[in-house]
């Protein structure tokens, strides 16, 4: 028992020293059931994702049936012109450009939340900040030397980092230098919005498989009343026997 | 008269098909122990599992492309446009993970009651063989999907037969038909995982079974039950396992089920565990994964393989980490099957294989650093030291007379019933003890008791009598 103590002490004590290293993230509130969230980040993500990254598994369509929207209103509101709705979200950018403007190709966003999670989406989007050594002019606290350049700056407005010393140790801190289009709240809202969205596309039918789990776990309720009492029936006789 | 004909049919296939032998022999006139308990449920549970893999498995395949450029996308493709795609491929994915739950569960179990001796040899060694088909099978499936850690899973895994002196790297270059991980080990390894492995399994499940029939389950006392016979030849403590543990394992599959149903629908990916996070990027040969884990059911031998310097050397302690169950049978020099009558050094050296076990297994998710990496030899020694020394340490072992007949187990209104009478006794005594407990700024705290140094003759007193008391218990 002792030895376990130890084990799960020393263990604790390594891993929060490797916490310590990498940034903190900031919480996303995520609500995949928050239709016009949903809605909103999917024009979001038409407006300032879609010219670099596609969304290649996911169709205008099921944004339509999964927000219980009118489809005219998809292809109208969010969908780019001209596009059907039986079309998947892809980007018009192609491969040969997108690595001689940016060095790599930006990779396809369907499963993004899902392999980096939404807390991580959502701090990175707003951990740019001013680096003129970069290529783009920023820099990001959360992935260092990205390759994208910051798509939201024009709402977001110019952040600086900021190196501060504690006691503790250094860590560094984002000011913002020059406010954007949106308020701190309004801001913090749209980012909220576009991950919100991605974690959507992640897997667009997690509501439905939250919604039918209900069922199946009372169903399998009832079933485990009813096979315990035909094996507590079937075992008098054993129980009886012995006595 | 309709009835007399399909009576007719009935008669016809039965008089030219031993159907009625068959069921009779292996449920309605199988003698099993009356005395199992909870752990006894995980037999049932894997063969449940294993029909589960094979339907959805058989239903995936319908869908799925095994080729480099379609198998990622053929994935999402399920989970997304193939009605009821999602359901099939969590129940497949989840499943994978509660077979090797259940597997660790049941092989736990014959370690305890010591289920795999005489004369059960070669049931255990059936159980060890469906395990290795089992780690082949769950490796081969985990390339299929062909994201990130698949790729590189199965990339690190392969590497290693090339650390054999001589044959290794073209034994590693015949295995994966490609200098890397490519399209020929994709299609192979998806041959192997829907045919070979699947027949083999199916086969090792049968012998596994017969096996056991021909010789009867062990049970938790570890008693044999063919002892004592009523005058028709049937053991007085055995009860047909057709209908009495067909409807006791029905409970069990309807726990199981609870727990499984809330993995799929409110945890498919169990935090990362049974779908790895960076298995949703498209395997890139370009671009190397920071950390490599292959999935938490092979971590333990993956923390082994680490643990050791050399290249090779940690390959043969993988392997040797599997081999040395196989011999468990002749490593036990002990007759006494049960852990109940088994002395105290067995029951301490097996929560050490537990918890390092469970203690490699968490290592192998990590990052290798200095400091993880000394816990995990340590914790390697005290693996292979429950097996290696076992020979030695169950010769010491002091073991308690064995019961004639099973001791009963009792029912859980029983179980309830007792606890219900002894609860008022029991919340009587804690207030007591909570009434005459000495308060803060009571005298009694600062008696002689909190005022005493140790002096080197009471700690060694204590150490004396500390080493005395662990002695004792480990007979």
């Amino acid at each position: 028992m002792k030895f376990l103590l130890t084990l799960i002490l020393f263990t604790a004590l390594t891993s929060t020293g490797y916490a310590s290293e990498t940034v903190p993230l900031q919480e996303a509130r995520i609500n995949v059931a928050d239709k016009t969230s949903l809605l909103r980040g999917a024009k979001h993500f038409v407006t300032y994702c879609l010219g670099c990254h596609s969304a290649k598994y996911m169709r205008y369509l099921r944004i339509a049936i999964d927000t219980s929207v009118d489809q005219s209103i998809v292809l109208k509101e969010i969908a780019p012109d001209g596009a059907s709705i039986y079309d998947r979200l892809q980007s018009a950018m192609n491969k040969h450009d997108a690595e001689k403007w940016f060095g790599t190709q930006p990779p396809d966003l369907s499963l993004i939340a899902r392999s980096r999670g939404a807390d991580w989406l959502y701090s990175y989007l707003k951990s740019y900040y001013i680096d003129t050594s970069r290529p783009f002019g920023v820099n990001n606290l959360v992935f260092e030397d990205t390759a994208m350049p910051n798509p939201l700056w024009q709402l977001q407005g110019d952040q600086q980092a900021e190196h501060r010393k504690t006691i503790w140790g250094g860590y560094t801190e984002l000011v913002s230098k020059e406010n954007g289009q949106l308020s701190d709240r309004e801001f913090n809202q749209f980012v909220n919005d576009l991950v919100n969205f991605l974690v959507y596309v992640g897997e667009p039918m997690q509501q439905e498989r939250r919604s039918l789990g209900k069922y199946v776990i009372f169903f399998l309720v009832i079933f485990l009343i009813i096979a315990y009492l035909l094996k507590k029936e079937y075992w008098q006789d054993i129980y009886k026997k012995k006595s | 008269m309709k009835i007399n004909r399909l009576a007719l049919c009935g008669n016809w296939i039965l008089e030219r098909f031993p159907l009625a032998k068959v069921w009779n022999e292996h449920m309605t006139h199988y003698y099993a122990p009356r005395n199992f308990n909870f752990w006894y449920f995980f037999g049932s549970l894997a063969l449940l599992v294993l029909v589960n893999q094979f339907i959805t498995g058989i239903l995936l395949t319908m869908n799925y492309k095994p080729d480099a450029k379609l198998a990622f996308d053929s994935v999402e493709y399920i989970m997304r446009e193939v009605d009821w795609g999602w359901l099939i491929r969590y129940m497949h994915s989840t499943g994978a993970s509660a077979f090797f739950i259940v597997i660790y569960l049941h092989m736990f179990r014959g370690l305890m009651y010591g289920s795999f001796k005489q004369p059960r040899e070669l049931v255990w060694i059936f159980g060890m063989l469906l395990f290795v088909c089992l780690m082949a099978e769950a490796f081969m499936g985990y390339l299929l999907p062909w994201g990130q850690m698949s790729y590189w899973g199965a990339q690190v895994i392969i590497s290693l037969f090339s650390a054999i002196p001589i044959i290794g790297d073209d034994l590693s270059l015949w295995v994966r038909g490609d200098y890397v991980v490519s399209d020929a080990t994709l299609n192979r390894f998806f041959a192997f995982h829907v045919i070979s492995v699947p027949l083999i399994l199916v086969m090792l499940v049968f012998l596994h079974i017969v096996a056991l029939h021909e010789v009867g389950s062990n049970n938790p006392d570890g008693i044999d039950i063919k002892k004592y016979k009523d005058e028709q030849g049937i053991p007085l403590d055995g009860i047909p396992f057709h209908p009495y543990y067909t409807v006791k394992d029905i409970v069990g599959v309807g726990v199981f089920l609870l727990f499984f149903a809330t993995v799929i629908f409110y945890m498919p990916e169990m935090g990362g565990y049974f779908l790895e996070h960076a298995n949703f990027i498209p395997a890139d040969p370009l671009k190397t994964p920071e950390h490599i884990a292959p999935v938490w059911y092979f971590t333990p031998f993956y923390a082994i393989l680490r643990a050791i310097p050399d290249k090779f050397a940690g390959v043969i302690g993988m392997g040797g980490a599997i081999v040395v169950l196989f011999l468990l049978p002749w490593l036990d020099r002990n007759p006494v099957r049960s852990i109940r009558y088994r002395g105290g050094i067995f029951k301490k050296a097996l929560v050490l294989l537990v918890i390092s076990f469970i203690g490699l297994g968490y290592l192998g998710t990590q990052p290798a650093t200095p400091e993880l990496t000394f816990f995990a030899r340590i914790l390697t020694v005290v693996y292979f030291g429950f097996f290696i020394l076992m020979p030695i340490y169950t010769r010491w072992e002091k073991t308690k007379p064995l019961p004639t007949r099973v001791t009963e187990e009792h029912s859980l209104e029983e179980q309830l019933h007792t606890f219900e009478e002894q609860l008022p006794a029991l919340l009587d005594e804690l207030s007591e003890v909570k009434n005459t407990g000495p308060e803060i700024g009571d005298p009694a705290f600062r008696s002689s008791f909190f005022s005493r140094r140790p002096t080197a003759e009471g700690i060694s007193h204590v150490l004396t009598r500390w080493l005395k008391k662990i002695i004792t218990s480990l007979d």
